[in-house]
């Protein structure tokens, strides 16, 4: 008698947490926002767990990679496999932490780590830190970047179940939240996020001074532990400035990069020193008045920097190799597919609506 | 208890005070009426009713209320 | 520690567990060590001023009760070789000698309560009288203290009164003060009634528990899904008392009763709730007191603990004081039966509500609050003999609607006081219910408009779904005089646990925490 209502009880418990648990497993599935036609940003860390491995150059940092070099062109013209592991304003810890991450999956040649992220210090914006977090896997680095880059609104909890964060989406909930609830969409090429269209350079921003140039104590921090990461794997760490003319890269910052790559013996390429020599065009290759670059700024780049990681850095041809040949076909084939109608798109539409893009009217500037 | 009785229907007339014991329960007397009580039987039994005397069993019929009253007039 | 923490949940959560486990005579030592890491989790220095209230209140109670204990066994034993008189000479020197533990106690804590709360308010008028600059002291309000305080000084009082036999065991008394569930707005709990199950051996009742986490669950719902999603409104309209005037203020008025109703009785059902689940039983703070037909009845629904503590520790033994005996029978001679009737009852009905005013906060619009309550609590005195002649003149007065209609009428005239609350400011408040005569706009709170005030038509919705379901528990709750749980536990645990479960996911969904929202506090933590 005492046993079978014992029993039950426990089945009884059981079974509430099993309700409980289910439901909120649906829920956060639910309002988790999707990002599939907006803000589709927010898919790219996620992204890159179908292509981990065999890369033997990784990208991190922020929009100024991911938008501004194009990894299936560096295929096409030099074999090298490549991806780009960029978030929006990814925090130089993000970085740090994105990086320890992938090396638990794969030991590239080289890592080109952007350097536009020494002018924070501190965590920014809570928006920013999810679109970089929340797609990372479960891991020591994962709890690791959230701690450093937690804003004081946050709290780590809403991380490990986001429905306690995006709760409040359920009045804004669209079709698209259901028919993407247990799939995704494929976006990106290898960390790639491409734009076709083109709105060039009208002015260019001007250099309001600052009262401090001196990149913070926290940002050295973490540059230092990237190049100590890297040496440790025995990766040549490569930093670089993207060509991207706004937002301002100061001199005063330049000096300090410049110095510190000396001071390590690292590679440091300025892009903004090299337009005319990648051959970019602010009239034709950017798509948000130089903020980044569109697809054929970053075929440029990709062309340029693919040389000279060959040249320089001694990185393979893979162009032998079926096996690698076949994988990376069928990304160049999709790319070229987008590639096409995205064209079609900005032909029909006049902007790219599936994309990301907004009609012109739309925006003031 | 008849002197009892007649401060009790000036308060409310329209109250059966004989048989009623819900005075406080149904909340027939508020705390101005129990004030107004305690002062009127102060002057007509000459008896201090004490705060801590002020508690639902006490109050809540005639009776009670009587029967305080001579607990308070013996002990004096 | 708020409610509405993840922290306390997880405190809660971890508690409850151990509770269980232990051997149940160390049940009530856990409830104590969860308390002194709730109050710390504050500050530990605030443990401080707890620490002196609950070891002086605890000594004083100790001494007044052995002087008593030995007064009454002398007296029991020389009772017969006492006459009358000899016996009430006793009893009064018996009475004397409690008197001095008992008035160096209570000045004490009330002293305590007087200087860290009402220091900063007394220089501010001082300073404005006499144009000074005395410096304000600020201190830090240690949490709960109005609470504690109340609660260990009815405690006393009781004991004083022989009412109550004092606690013997310091930890015991401590853990009565510091019960962390009522420690931020109450209830202010009697220690003959809390103690009857506080300190109690509590077996795992899943029947009481799943009751408590219902209740637990509905004062979360009532709390985040309601009260701080209507908050916004609340502050839009606050803001800007020129912008909003007219019928703005009438919306803020029903805003604020729905948000602090919400607020307040969300948080003392999770009070009760977590009792309940630790097998403790608390009184009720709240029953249905928005259905109150007049003020009277509204101080005897609302925050009734705190109206009962005023009533029976500063209204009843101010009245009938001799004093004020002497007062009420040298009126009745000279002034008539009429005067001699009202002077006490006025004199400590001012006295009550200046202090509950002030009970509230130290500020002069919570000074008004009390006194507007006290006029209007008089003026329904005076009228209850109109209303007798009204009713019976016109019979179809005693009729269902006419109750509907004096609840309307209690709800808006409770509510335009209470707009003092909500200004923190004595003319603008005044000025601002002036304009509802004035200004009108009736059109604007019934157009689009009222999605520019920080609320949006899904919380607009929200906030109503919300109320529907206020009402129809207070509804039933009104009819039956008995919880709605009672009709969901008639049903099964199937049916108990499956409000429970929608209860969660409302709040966990429809819920206005996390960011994009601010992390209010109790409105009466402050208290």
């Amino acid at each position: 008698m005492e046993k079978t209502s014992m029993k039950k009880r426990i089945i009884a418990i059981v079974a509430a947490l099993a309700v409980f648990c289910a439901g909120f497993w649906f829920f956060q599935r639910l309002l988790t926002p999707k990002y599939i036609n907006d803000i589709i940003e927010g898919r790219l860390i996620a992204d890159y767990y179908d292509h981990a491995g065999g890369n033997d150059v990784i990208f991190i940092g922020d929009c100024e990679c991911y938008e501004n070099i194009s990894p299936i062109k560096m295929w096409e013209e030099y074999g090298i496999t490549s991806y780009i592991r960029g978030s929006a304003q990814q925090l130089i810890w993000q970085s740090y932490y994105l990086l320890e991450e992938t090396l638990q999956y794969e030991t590239p040649k080289a890592v080109v780590f952007n350097v536009l992220s020494m002018k924070y210090n501190e965590p920014q914006n809570e928006a920013y830190n999810r679109l970089t977090l929340d797609g990372m896997k479960w891991s020591s680095s994962k709890v690791a970047s959230i701690k450093a880059s937690m804003t004081e609104e946050e709290s780590f909890l809403s991380y490990v179940f986001p429905l306690l964060r995006y709760h409040s989406r359920w009045s804004e909930l669209t079709g698209e939240d259901w028919e993407y609830m247990f799939k995704g969409k494929r976006s990106f090429h290898q960390g790639y996020l491409m734009r076709v269209d083109v709105r060039p350079v009208t002015s260019y921003p001007s250099k309001r001074p600052l009262p401090d140039y001196q990149f913070g104590a926290t940002a050295y921090e973490y540059l230092d532990k990237i190049t100590a990461l890297c040496k440790e794997k025995g990766v040549e760490l490569i930093l670089m400035k993207a060509p991207s003319i706004s937002p301002v890269w100061y001199d005063e910052w330049e000096e300090q990069m410049v110095e510190y790559s000396q001071k390590n013996q690292l590679k440091y390429i300025n892009f903004l020193d090299l337009i005319d020599e990648v051959g970019i065009d602010f009239n034709t290759d950017t798509y948000d008045n130089g903020l980044h670059l569109n697809l054929s700024g970053a075929e440029k780049m990709a062309v340029w920097f693919g040389k000279y990681l060959q040249e320089e850095c001694g990185i393979a041809d893979h162009r032998g190799e079926p096996e690698t040949v076949a994988k990376w076909q069928e990304m160049t084939d999709f790319y070229h597919e987008m590639e096409a109608d995205q064209y079609r798109e900005l032909e029909e539409y006049g902007y790219l609506k599936s994309y990301g893009g907004r009609p012109v009217t739309e925006e003031g500037k | 208890m008849e002197e009892l009785l007649e401060i009790l229907s000036d308060l409310h007339p329209e109250v059966d005070f004989t048989d009623c014991d819900t005075l406080i329960d149904d909340k027939i007397l508020d705390s101005f009426d129990i004030i107004s009580l305690i002062t009127e039987i102060n002057s007509e039994f000459d008896v201090a009713i004490p705060a801590e005397e002020i508690v639902p069993e006490n109050f809540n019929s005639a009776q009670a209320l009587y029967a305080l009253i001579e607990k308070l007039q013996d002990e004096d | 520690m708020l409610f509405t923490s993840y922290e306390f949940i997880a405190f809660l959560c971890g508690l409850f567990i151990l509770y269980y486990l232990i051997p149940k005579k160390f049940q009530w030592i856990l409830l104590l060590v969860g308390s002194a890491v709730f109050y710390a989790w504050a500050g530990i220095r605030f443990l401080a001023y707890i620490g002196v209230t609950t070891v002086t209140t605890w000594y004083a109670g100790t001494r007044i009760s052995g002087i008593q204990e030995a007064g009454n066994a002398y007296y029991d034993a020389h009772k017969k070789e006492m006459d009358k008189e000899a016996r009430k000479a006793y009893k009064a020197d018996v009475k004397k000698k409690t008197r001095g533990w008992f008035l160096a106690c209570l000045l004490l804590n009330l002293g305590i309560l007087a200087v860290v709360k009402y220091t900063d308010f007394v220089i501010d008028n001082i300073n404005a009288i006499f144009h000074g600059e005395i410096s304000f002291l600020s201190f830090a309000l240690p949490m709960g203290i109005s609470f504690y305080t109340f609660k260990s000084m009815g405690y006393l009082i009781d004991v004083y009164r022989g009412k109550t036999k004092a606690q013997s065991n310091l930890a015991k008394f401590a853990l009565f003060v510091s019960f962390f569930p009522q420690i931020i707005q109450g209830p202010i709990s009697r220690y003959d009634k809390l103690s009857e199950t506080l300190y109690g051996e509590h077996a795992f009742d899943p029947v009481r528990i799943r009751s408590g986490l219902m209740r637990i669950a509905w004062g979360f719902f009532k709390k985040l899904v309601i009260a701080d999603r209507l908050l916004a409104g609340v502050k839009t309209l606050s803001a800007k008392p020129e912008e909003y005037q007219g019928a703005y203020v009438v919306l803020i008025i029903l805003f604020y009763a729905i948000e602090l109703y919400a607020d307040f009785t969300g948080g003392i059902d999770i009070t009760i709730g977590v009792g309940e689940i630790f097998g403790i039983k608390m009184e009720e703070n709240f029953i249905t007191p928005y259905f109150s037909k007049n003020i009277n009845e509204y101080w005897t629904r609302w925050h009734i603990t705190m109206g009962a503590w005023f009533k029976d520790y500063i209204f009843y033994p101010l009245s009938v004081s001799q004093p004020m005996l002497k007062l009420s029978k040298w009126s009745r001679d000279h002034m008539g039966k009429a005067v001699g009737k009202r002077v006490t009852v006025y004199i400590a009905n001012i006295v009550v509500w200046f202090a509950t005013g002030l009970w509230h906060g130290a500020a002069w619009n919570f000074i008004v609050w009390g006194m507007l309550n006290c006029v209007v609590t008089v003026a329904s005195y005076e009228m209850e003999p109109l209303y007798k002649k009204f009713h019976t003149a016109l019979p179809c007065t005693n009729r269902g609607w006419y109750d509907v209609f004096q609840m309307f009428r209690t709800f808006w005239l409770m509510g335009a006081i209470r707009i003092l609350d909500v200004y923190r400011n004595v003319p603008t408040s005044f000025k601002q219910v002036g304009t509802i005569f004035t200004t009108g706009g009736w059109g604007s709170i019934f157009s689009a408009d009222v999605l520019k005030l920080g609320l949006t038509g899904a919380d607009y919705l929200v906030v109503l779904i919300g109320c529907i379901l206020m009402i129809a528990v207070s509804i039933v709750r009104y009819r039956q005089k008995d919880d709605i749980r009672v009709n969901f536990e008639k049903r099964g645990v199937v049916c108990v646990s499956a409000v429970i479960l929608l209860l969660v996911f409302a709040v966990l969904i429809f819920g206005a925490y996390g960011v994009g929202y601010d992390a209010t506090q109790f409105i009466y933590n402050q208290f």
